[in-house]
């Protein structure tokens, strides 16, 4: 058992801790601002792009003036449908800009203003004068809406609906039932640094310095959304203030900046508002989910279903997986999980931190935790009895199924069994009480290419285009390599985020961390051999191998792979004001070998973090009428401040291996924010009885009115 | 682009002078007006910044209170040692609000004047009675959680954000006010005009008024407490809140001043609570009946009807504690 919650010593001038564990690489450069993140390039005659969005969530454009707004000085153009090049067509609405005069939702970019000092742009945007044809919006999801329909598939590529067995027979003579809908509220990722690129174009290629998880997927889509070749555009994007998923996908700011920069033949940036990143980023879709569990007396499951709807927008298709996590969680003979799709005047939902089970997972283990009730059994014992041998789904073994261990090992730490059965405490007006649920995130692995270089000086360089979005990646892969090539990570140098270097698979899926380390583990393998077979010198120029993993992963053996983990939570709730607080978390996981424990505890505590973000406040208010996000910044909409967080406490299960790469290690992004909302409400139906099934918990839905 | 003229005066006369001019507004910390700037909902002409007018100080006054500096710091007036012996409430409230940084910047007659958290107020295109009259209201038909339940009216339910405001109303403060006209004095509870069909008219002061600084009257000997109640544990506005101070007589209240905040357009003194209490044997029968009477003329709408119960446990809590009664145990489920 490796405890990741030690007190941190540090080794300054070797930047580890006492274990020897490196720490953040670039840690004082990001704290001394050194660190050059995408807006900050700077060009000499760069210009500055600001977007005008739309104040309509439906209709048509039917003029646009920009007489007031072009003549301010230092304005250079205004692109918007009235003057714009044409397009290709695609499938990402979001990145058609300027091609029509449809309104798709409120907020959405309009036109934008060049100018040559960001001052001049703000003022002129605010100049540029629409005049629309108002149309009646549609943004409110609801299960009865007549346009709800099945998607093809659902993110990415799972099916929409499955089925195991006979699920109405099975609730019909099921001895116990739990029928109960759970929502979850629009939720926004807002990472620190909003969405920025610089776009640089030189004799037809084009350069983005971008704020982006990834260059692969980035620099396709800007070339489609352009009509040139992928090849003909280079992604830089070495410091990233954070993404939670959306930065996962191109934006349109990108697409503004590549537009403008071409127009006006100078490098032009644009940085996404606060405001604007609650339109244009994507977020998670509210979810409405039903579910319906049918056991028998002693908690044995005889069916599972879990029907979901959720919201997408009438440019772009994204439907979330949210009830995919449920096919593989508990056994049952009869299971059935559906998603149903409607297509809003709103902006396009998209990833943001595990995409599917986190919201899942809340409506899933809620109903856990009501079906533990209703059996009077130990919720931590129902889980346990319904874990399945085989994936309940597919039939096919776990890779590395850890579940049971996971919430055994934290029902001793948290002496759960002991505070569960005490019920409720008072403490004046404070009623506590105690909650568990489950996480799961799959294990999961894409090709990727690495280089590895050897040098007659004893260095080494390996370069991946991998990506740090704040996570610690580029301190994990740098000990990774060192470790490889059996060096001390000083002599070693790791290039990475940068779309010149051997294309890799993004930071995204909890994935990164397996597909990199499966790339630079096989070059610098490979390199060793190359080194072995050669004579012992090394030319000036050093002797290079470059990999990729392709063959690898497609060989990869038919196996159920997933990380694990059991949170625990206490909660304080006020009786007199409906207030909840969490004083302590406390979260067991098993995700395959943890590379760096100071980075993996970063990644865990934050996802636990959101996670608690999510059940006490994170929530998109739409106002139906002007048909968009009322609190649309930081001040209004809430995310877990230090104070709401007193203490969290993370531990990893040893001998963990994935057969994800020679490394063994699986993502743990992810993994950390699935399932905390469900612990913090079956806590807080542990302190007072109540059951919120509607998130957030917000302190008037506990109030009796 | 539009000039912004940006003045630092010395002396009070040459401020009142620029701030006569058309488009003239003073800045204190800039934490609200210049958030406002940004979104298009203040667009001043020039800036008199009241940062180097003398008006930092904090001075005795004959018999025991404080005179407090309108561009006092809300963090030094927290930290102030008078301040946090002979008005506790006060400082309590203070450290409630905000952030760190943003009490940093903070001025007492920034804090005071500062607007509405109405998110229609703060967004040009949304309707809003406040910003544009006449241009109707956004908030009654859409969010308005956390806005007023006491003082509003059908052209306006915006809410006094403040915490500091509360805790003074409680102390009976008063505002020293300058206008070229001369000084006046106003108290701080009569400070914000209540809405009716003007909400843009939000206080009694002049066109060009400047906060000289706030008078606190000597301490009394008394219990007192600040309690917010937020949707966070730090860094939130308050979803209501409570200012108390008591004064027991053997086993009557001699003398009890409750201010709310969060609920109302200003920061509401619950004079009918008062009046109920005053004179009487504490009780939580008496609280009960007390925050009733208060709460009698209270306009909930949908989203904000929890504001009710929420007060009525949350001053009837506080009172007990003051008065060393056992309050109430209740459950939510
Ligand atoms: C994210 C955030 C969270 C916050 N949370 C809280 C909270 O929890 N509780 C709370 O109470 N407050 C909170 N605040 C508000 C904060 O307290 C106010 O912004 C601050 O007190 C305003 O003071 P200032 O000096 O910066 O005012 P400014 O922004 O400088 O001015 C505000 C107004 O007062 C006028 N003015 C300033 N000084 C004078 C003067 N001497 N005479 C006449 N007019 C004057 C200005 O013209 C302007 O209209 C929060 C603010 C932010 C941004």
């Amino acid at each position: 058992m490796t405890s990741l919650d030690s007190a941190l010593e540090v080794d300054a001038e070797r930047l580890t801790d006492a274990d020897g564990t490196l720490l953040r690489v670039d840690g004082p450069d990001k704290v001394t601002g050194r660190a050059v993140y995408a807006a900050e390039h700077h060009f000499a005659d760069q210009a500055y792009a600001v977007p005008v969005t739309s104040t309509i969530a439906k209709g048509m454009i039917m003029a646009i003036d920009v007489a007031d707004a072009e003549v301010v000085a230092g304005v250079l153009t205004i692109i918007s449908a009235d003057h714009a090049p044409v397009l290709p067509e695609g499938d990402d609405g979001e990145l058609r800009l300027f091609q029509s005069h449809e309104v798709a939702y409120r907020g959405q970019i309009v036109a934008a203003v060049v100018a040559t000092s960001l001052e001049a742009a703000v003022e002129a945007a605010g100049l540029v004068r629409i005049r629309y044809d108002e149309a009646p919006a549609d943004v409110l999801l609801r299960t009865d809406h007549p346009r709800l329909y099945a998607p093809e598939h659902v993110n990415p590529d799972f099916a929409t609906d499955t089925t195991v067995g006979d699920v109405e027979a099975q609730l019909a003579q099921a001895d116990v039932v739990v029928d109960a809908t759970y929502t979850t509220p629009g939720e926004h990722n807002n990472p620190m640094e909003p969405h920025a690129t610089i776009a640089v174009w030189d004799a037809g290629r084009l350069t983005l310095y971008d704020s982006v998880q990834g260059s692969q997927r980035a620099r396709r889509a800007v070339a489609a959304a352009l009509g040139i070749d992928p090849d003909d555009v280079r992604v830089v994007y070495q410091f990233v203030g954070g993404g939670f998923g959306s930065k996962g996908s191109s934006r349109p700011q990108a697409i503004v900046a590549a537009l403008a920069a071409r127009e006006v033949d100078r490098p032009v940036v644009c940085v996404v508002s606060r405001a604007q990143m609650f339109t244009m980023t994507g977020y998670r879709t509210p979810t409405i989910q039903r579910v319906q569990l049918g056991a028998t007396a002693d908690g044995r499951l005889t069916a599972t279903a879990h029907d979901v709807w959720e919201q997408t927008s009438t440019i772009a298709e994204f439907a979330e997986q949210t009830a995919v996590a449920t096919r593989h969680m508990y056994a049952a003979p009869g299971r059935r999980t559906t998603h149903r799709l409607v297509a809003l005047d709103v902006p396009t939902p998209a990833w943001m931190r595990a995409p599917g089970e986190c919201p899942g997972m809340f409506a899933l283990e809620s109903a856990m935790d009501e079906l533990a009730t209703a059996c009077a059994i130990d919720p931590v014992e129902l889980r346990i009895i319904n874990e399945p041998d085989l994936d309940p789904e597919t039939g096919t073994p776990f890779g590395d199924r850890r579940l049971v261990q996971c919430l055994r090992d934290g029902a001793r730490r948290f002496s759960w069994a002991e505070r569960r059965g005490r019920g409720p405490q008072r403490d004046g007006a404070w009623l506590s009480g105690v909650g568990v649920a489950s996480s799961v995130y799959p294990a999961r692995a894409q090709t990727s290419a690495a280089r590895a270089t050897a040098y007659p000086d004893g260095r080494w360089l390996v370069e991946i285009d991998a990506a740090d979005i704040g996570t610690g990646s580029r301190t994990a892969l740098l000990g990774y390599a060192a470790e490889c090539l059996a060096v001390s990570a000083d002599r070693v140098e790791l290039r990475i985020a940068d779309s010149a270097l051997p294309a890799a698979m993004i930071a995204g899926g909890s994935m990164g961390a397996a597909s990199w380390t499966w790339a630079i583990g096989k070059a610098c393998a490979e390199l060793q051999q190359r080194l072995d077979r050669s004579d012992g010198s090394i030319p000036a120029l050093g002797i290079a191998v470059e990999v990729s993993t392709k063959d690898e992963v497609a060989a990869l053996p038919d196996v159920s792979r997933f990380s694990f983990g059991a949170q625990f939570v206490e909660v304080r709730v006020n009786t007199d004001t409906g207030e909840t607080r969490v004083p302590h978390m406390l979260g067991v996981f098993s995700a395959g070998r943890i590379l760096n424990p100071v980075m993996a505890r970063s990644q865990l505590i934050g996802g636990m973090t959101m996670g608690l973000s999510m059940a006490l406040m994170e929530e998109a208010i739409l106002d139906v009428e002007l048909g968009y996000v009322v609190n649309h910044d930081l001040a209004q909409y809430h995310i877990a401040t230090h104070a709401d967080v007193p203490s969290i406490e993370v531990h990893v299960l040893d001998g963990g291996r994935s057969d994800l790469g020679r490394a063994g290690a699986q993502g743990v992004g992810e993994v950390g924010i699935v399932g905390a909302a469900a612990a913090v409400a079956n806590a807080v139906h542990h302190a007072t009885g109540i059951r919120v099934r509607d998130l957030p918990i917000r302190l008037d839905r506990l109030l009796p009115c | 682009m539009t000039p912004l003229g940006y003045a630092r005066p010395r002396d009070v006369a040459d401020a009142l002078d620029r701030a006569a001019a058309p488009g003239a507004m003073f800045i204190g910390g800039g934490t609200n007006l210049v958030d406002l700037m940004k979104l298009g909902v203040e667009t001043p002409a020039a800036l008199v910044d009241v940062g180097r007018l003398g008006l930092d100080r904090i001075e005795e006054l004959a018999g025991g209170g404080l005179r407090i500096g309108a561009a006092v710091r809300n963090s030094r007036l927290a930290a102030d040692a008078r301040v946090r012996q002979r008005y506790p409430v006060l400082a309590e409230a203070l450290v409630n609000g905000a952030s760190g940084q943003l009490r940093n910047m903070a001025t007492v007659g920034g804090n005071l004047l500062q607007r509405t958290r109405c998110a229609y107020f703060q967004d040009t295109s949304a309707d809003c009675n406040k910003r544009v009259p006449g241009s109707g209201c956004s908030a009654r038909a859409g969010d308005h959680r956390n806005l007023a339940i006491l003082g509003g009216s059908p052209a306006c339910i915006a809410t006094h954000p403040s915490d500091m405001a509360v805790a003074m109303v409680a102390l009976d403060a008063v505002v020293n006010v300058r206008t070229p006209a001369g000084t006046s004095r106003t108290d701080v509870r009569e400070l914000h005009r209540l809405p009716g069909s003007t909400p843009h008219i939000e206080t009694v002061l002049a066109a060009g008024s400047l906060i000289e600084s706030v008078d606190l009257p000597a301490p009394v000997e008394a219990r007192s407490t600040y309690r917010k109640v937020r949707d966070r544990a730090s860094f939130a506005f308050a979803v209501a809140s409570v200012a108390a101070i008591v004064q027991l007589d053997d086993r009557r209240v001699r003398d009890v001043r409750i201010a709310l905040g969060a609920v109302a357009p200003r920061p509401w003194r619950a004079s009918a609570a008062e009046d109920v209490i005053r004179g009487e044997s504490p009780s939580t029968a008496l609280f009960e009946s007390a925050i009733a009477a208060e709460l009698a003329d209270a306009e909930p709408l949908r989203g904000n009807a929890y504001k009710v119960p929420l007060l009525r446990n949350l001053v009837v809590r506080v009172l007990c504690e003051l008065c060393g009664v056992d309050p109430p145990v209740r459950s939510l489920a």
